[in-house]
C-alpha cells in the first residue's frame, strides 16, 4: 500500500513537471501562430487524438475488436475513481493509470468469461461492460456526495468528454501517445496486415500471432485511455470505429484506408471539439461523435463503388441489362415462341432502354429491331443456348464458371467443348444463326 | 530423414477427441490426398500439424525437426472460408504475404519479393489480376490466389486445406498440373481432398482418415474398396454417393 501511494505520488509529481513544460511551449507555439493558447491547445489535442483513433480503429474494426474498445473504455470508469481516491488530488496522469489498470481489467474479466464459462464473446462483453460502468457511475457519485475535495474531481467531465478541461499536460499526452501508436503501426504494418487478414496462416508462417494481436490491443487501451477526458467512457469506442469504418467506403487498399481513417479522425476531432467549444455546457463527446457520424454517412452513401447510391446505381444497371438481354431475345424469336408476361412498367423500361443503345426502333405494329439489334439478340441468344447445353451435359463445368451476363461461354470454356455443344445445337434447329434464316422468311418453322 | 513424421497424436475439442492416435510417416516427397468422411478430422490433421489445433497428446517432426524450427520450410493454403474476402487487400497483396516469413519483423516487401510473387500468380494464371480486391474475384480465382501465396513460400513441405472446395473443373485441373510439378521437383504436397473420384488420378499417396488413420500409403495399395468401406462405412458410402449426386444436381 506504501509503495502503492510512493509511486502514485511520484507519477503525480512528474505529472505537474511535464504539464509545466508543456505549457510554456504550448503558450510560445500559440504566440507564434497567432491563435488564442486555450483554442490552439484544445484544437491540437482533438486533432492528434482523433488521428490515432482513426489508424488504431481501422485495425480494430478489421481483426473484430471494435466492441473490445468500447468494453475497455466503460471497464475504465472505476479505475479513473479509485486513482483519485489514491492520489487525492486530481491529477490526470495518475487518473488515467488507474483508468487503463481497471480497463485491462476488465478485458481480462472478458477474457476469462469466454474461456472459463460457455459465454460467447459479445456476452461477455455486455456483462463486463455494464458491470464495470456501473460500479463506475456509483462510486463516482459516492466521491462527489461524501469527499471534501469529491466536487472537484471532475470526474462528470470523464463520462461525457469535456475539452474545457484540458491543460498542457494533456497534449503532450496525446501527443507522445499518438506519435508511438504511429510508428508502432508504420514499423510493423506488415505483421499487422497479415495477422488482421488471415491470423491462421500467419500462424502457420511462424509469427507470435499472440504477439501481434497483444500489439494491437495495446494501442487500443492506450488511445482509448487518452482519449478519456475529451471524449468520455461513454462515446469513445464511436471515436475509434465511425473514422475507420467510413474509410472503408472509399478505397480497397489496407494503407489508403488507414492513411484517410487518420485525416477522418483529425478532421473529425477539430470539427468537433470546435463546434462543442462555441457552446456553453455542451459535451464534447456526443458532438464528436455526431459529426463524425455525418462522415460516416457520407461516406456510406455517396462513396464511389461501395458507397449505397454507387451500388443502387450498379444493381438499376445490371436488370436494365437482363431486361433488354430478355426483351431482344423475344423480338427475335417472336416468330417462334410464345413471349413471356412482362410487367407494362417494366416492359416500357426494356424498350426505353433498347431504344438508348440503338436496338430498336418504332415500327407500324409497335417496334421492330434495327440490325444492331438484330446482331445483339443473335450473340445473346448463341451465348444463352450454351450455357443452358453446358449446365445440362457438363454441369462440372459450369460450377463456379456459369456467368451468361459477365462473360461468354465460348471465352470461358475450350474450344472443344464449344464446338461439340455447337454442333448438337445446330442439328437440334436452335442455333441463332440458322434461326436468323427462319426469321428473315418470315417463316414457319 | 523423413519428410513429416506424426507418432501418437491425440486431438480434442472441448475434451472430445476429433482425432485418436495417429501415426503417419511420409519417407519421401509424395502427393498426399487426405480422405474420409466429413468430421473425420481430415482438416484437424492439417492444423494440429501446423500448431494451429492444440495437441493433447503425441509429436510432430518434419524433416526431422520440431515444426517450430522448420517453419520457413513449410507452405499453408487454408480453407478459403477460413478469411475474410472483403479484406481491403489486392491480389498481389495477399501473394506478397508467402514471403513475409522468410523476410522477418519490419522488413517490407521489395522488388525481389514483388518479381516472386508475379511470377506464383502467373504459374496459376492470375497474372492479370494482381491489381484486383480479393472480393473481387470467382470462387476459383480465390483459390489460385490462395495457391500463389503458398507458391511464394517457397517451401519444401505443403499442407492444402480442401483446395477444390467450390472451384471450377478448369481450376481444380489448373491447380493438380501445378501440384504435379511440385512433386516432381521433389517437394510433398498433403490436400485434404473430399472427391473419391480424383483419387487415383491424382495421387501417389492416400491417407484415409476417421478419427484414426484406417489405412495409408501408396495409393495403389491403399485406395481400395475394402479400405473405402472401412473408413467411410458400407451404408455412409452409398449416402454420400447419392448426397454428391444431388448436391451436383442442385449445383447444375
Amino acid at each position: 500500500m506504501n509503495a502503492g501511494c510512493f509511486l502514485v505520488a511520484q507519477a503525480s509529481s512528474l505529472g505537474e513537471r511535464v504539464a509545466d513544460r508543456s505549457f510554456d511551449f504550448v503558450q510560445a507555439a500559440a504566440e507564434a501562430l497567432g491563435v488564442p493558447y486555450n483554442t490552439l491547445l484544445v484544437l491540437a489535442t482533438t486533432a492528434l487524438l482523433g488521428a490515432v483513433s482513426g489508424v488504431v480503429g481501422c485495425f480494430a474494426v478489421l481483426r473484430r475488436r471494435a466492441l473490445v474498445g468500447d468494453a475497455l473504455a466503460h471497464a475504465a470508469l472505476p479505475g479513473l475513481c479509485v486513482a483519485f481516491l489514491l492520489a487525492g488530488v486530481r491529477s490526470v496522469p495518475v487518473m488515467l493509470l488507474g483508468a487503463l489498470a481497471s480497463g485491462v481489467v476488465g478485458i481480462g474479466a472478458i477474457v476469462a468469461l469466454r474461456r472459463g464459462t460457455r459465454i460467447k464473446e459479445d456476452a461477455a462483453i455486455g456483462i463486463v461492460l455494464s458491470v464495470f460502468f456501473g460500479a463506475g457511475i456509483v462510486l463516482s457519485s459516492w466521491i462527489q456526495n461524501s469527499t471534501a475535495t469529491g466536487n472537484k474531481a471532475g470526474l462528470d467531465s470523464y463520462i461525457l468528454g469535456k475539452t474545457s478541461g484540458i491543460a498542457a499536460g494533456d497534449l503532450v499526452v496525446v501527443a507522445v501517445a499518438c506519435l508511438a501508436c504511429i510508428a508502432l503501426v508504420a514499423l510493423a504494418f506488415k505483421e499487422f496486415r497479415l495477422v488482421t487478414f488471415d491470423a491462421p496462416f500467419a500462424r502457420a508462417q511462424g509469427w507470435p500471432v499472440a504477439v501481434v494481436d497483444f500489439g494491437l490491443l495495446a494501442m487500443i487501451a492506450i488511445v482509448v485511455v487518452i482519449g478519456l477526458p475529451t471524449v468520455g467512457v461513454v462515446l469513445m469506442a464511436a471515436l475509434l470505429i465511425i473514422p475507420g469504418a467510413a474509410a472503408r467506403f472509399w478505397t480497397e487498399r489496407l494503407w489508403a484506408m488507414t492513411l484517410l481513417a487518420a485525416a477522418f479522425g483529425l478532421a473529425v476531432g477539430i470539427v468537433g471539439a470546435a463546434a462543442s467549444s462555441r457552446v456553453e455546457r455542451l459535451p464534447t463527446g456526443p458532438i464528436i461523435v455526431l459529426v463524425g457520424t455525418l462522415l460516416f454517412l457520407i461516406s456510406a452513401t455517396s462513396a464511389p463503388r461501395r458507397g449505397a447510391v454507387a451500388r443502387w446505381v450498379a444493381a438499376r444497371r445490371f436488370a436494365r441489362t437482363i431486361a433488354v438481354h430478355r426483351l431482344l431475345c423475344e423480338m427475335f424469336e417472336a416468330t417462334t415462341e410464345v413471349a413471356s408476361d412482362w410487367r407494362p412498367s417494366e416492359h416500357r423500361l426494356a424498350i426505353a432502354e433498347a431504344r438508348r443503345r440503338g436496338y430498336v426502333r418504332p415500327a407500324a405494329d409497335g417496334y421492330e429491331l434495327t440490325e444492331a439489334g438484330r446482331a445483339a439478340a443473335i450473340d445473346a441468344l448463341r451465348d444463352e443456348r450454351l450455357w443452358q447445353a453446358v449446365l445440362v451435359e457438363y454441369p462440372e463445368l459450369a460450377v463456379g464458371a456459369a456467368d451468361p451476363f459477365h462473360a461468354s461461354a465460348s471465352e470461358v470454356l475450350p474450344p472443344a467443348i464449344i464446338g461439340e455443344l455447337t454442333e448438337r445445337l445446330r442439328a437440334a434447329g436452335r442455333w441463332p444463326e440458322e434461326l436468323r434464316a427462319v426469321a428473315a422468311s418470315g417463316g414457319s418453322p | 530423414m523423413s519428410v513429416l513424421d506424426i507418432h501418437d497424436m491425440t486431438v480434442a475439442y472441448h475434451r472430445r477427441p476429433v482425432l485418436w492416435d495417429v501415426d503417419l510417416v511420409l519417407e519421401e516427397p509424395r502427393l498426399v490426398g487426405v480422405l474420409g468422411p466429413n468430421g473425420a478430422g481430415k482438416s484437424t490433421l492439417v492444423k494440429a500439424v501446423l500448431g494451429l489445433a492444440p495437441m493433447a497428446h503425441g509429436t510432430v517432426r518434419v524433416f526431422g525437426e520440431p515444426v517450430e524450427r522448420v517453419r520457413k520450410r513449410i507452405g499453408y493454403v487454408p480453407q478459403r472460408e477460413s478469411v475474410d474476402w472483403d479484406f481491403p487487400v489486392s491480389v498481389l497483396d495477399v501473394v506478397l504475404m508467402g514471403t513475409y516469413g522468410r523476410l522477418g519483423w519490419c522488413r517490407r516487401p521489395g522488388p525481389r519479393e514483388r518479381q516472386l510473387a508475379r511470377e506464383c500468380l502467373a504459374k496459376v494464371g492470375m497474372e492479370d489480376f494482381e491489381r484486383r480486391q480479393i472480393g473481387q474475384l470467382s470462387g476459383g480465382q480465390q483459390q489460385r490466389t490462395f495457391l500463389a501465396r503458398a507458391l511464394a513460400q517457397q517451401a519444401d513441405l505443403y499442407f492444402m486445406d480442401e483446395p477444390m472446395a467450390g472451384v471450377d473443373a478448369a481450376t481444380e485441373h489448373a491447380i493438380f498440373t501445378l501440384l504435379g510439378e511440385l512433386r516432381k521437383a521433389g517437394k510433398t504436397v498433403v490436400v485434404v481432398h473430399h472427391d473419391l473420384r480424383t483419387v487415383e488420378q491424382y495421387f501417389d499417396y492416400v491417407v484415409l482418415l476417421n478419427m484414426r488413420v484406417v489405412a495409408a500409403g501408396p495409393t495403389n495399395g491403399a485406395f481400395t474398396a475394402d479400405t473405402l468401406r472401412r473408413t467411410y462405412g458400407g451404408r455412409l458410402s452409398m449416402l454420400e454417393a447419392v448426397g454428391d449426386a444431388v448436391e451436383a444436381r442442385e449445383r447444375a
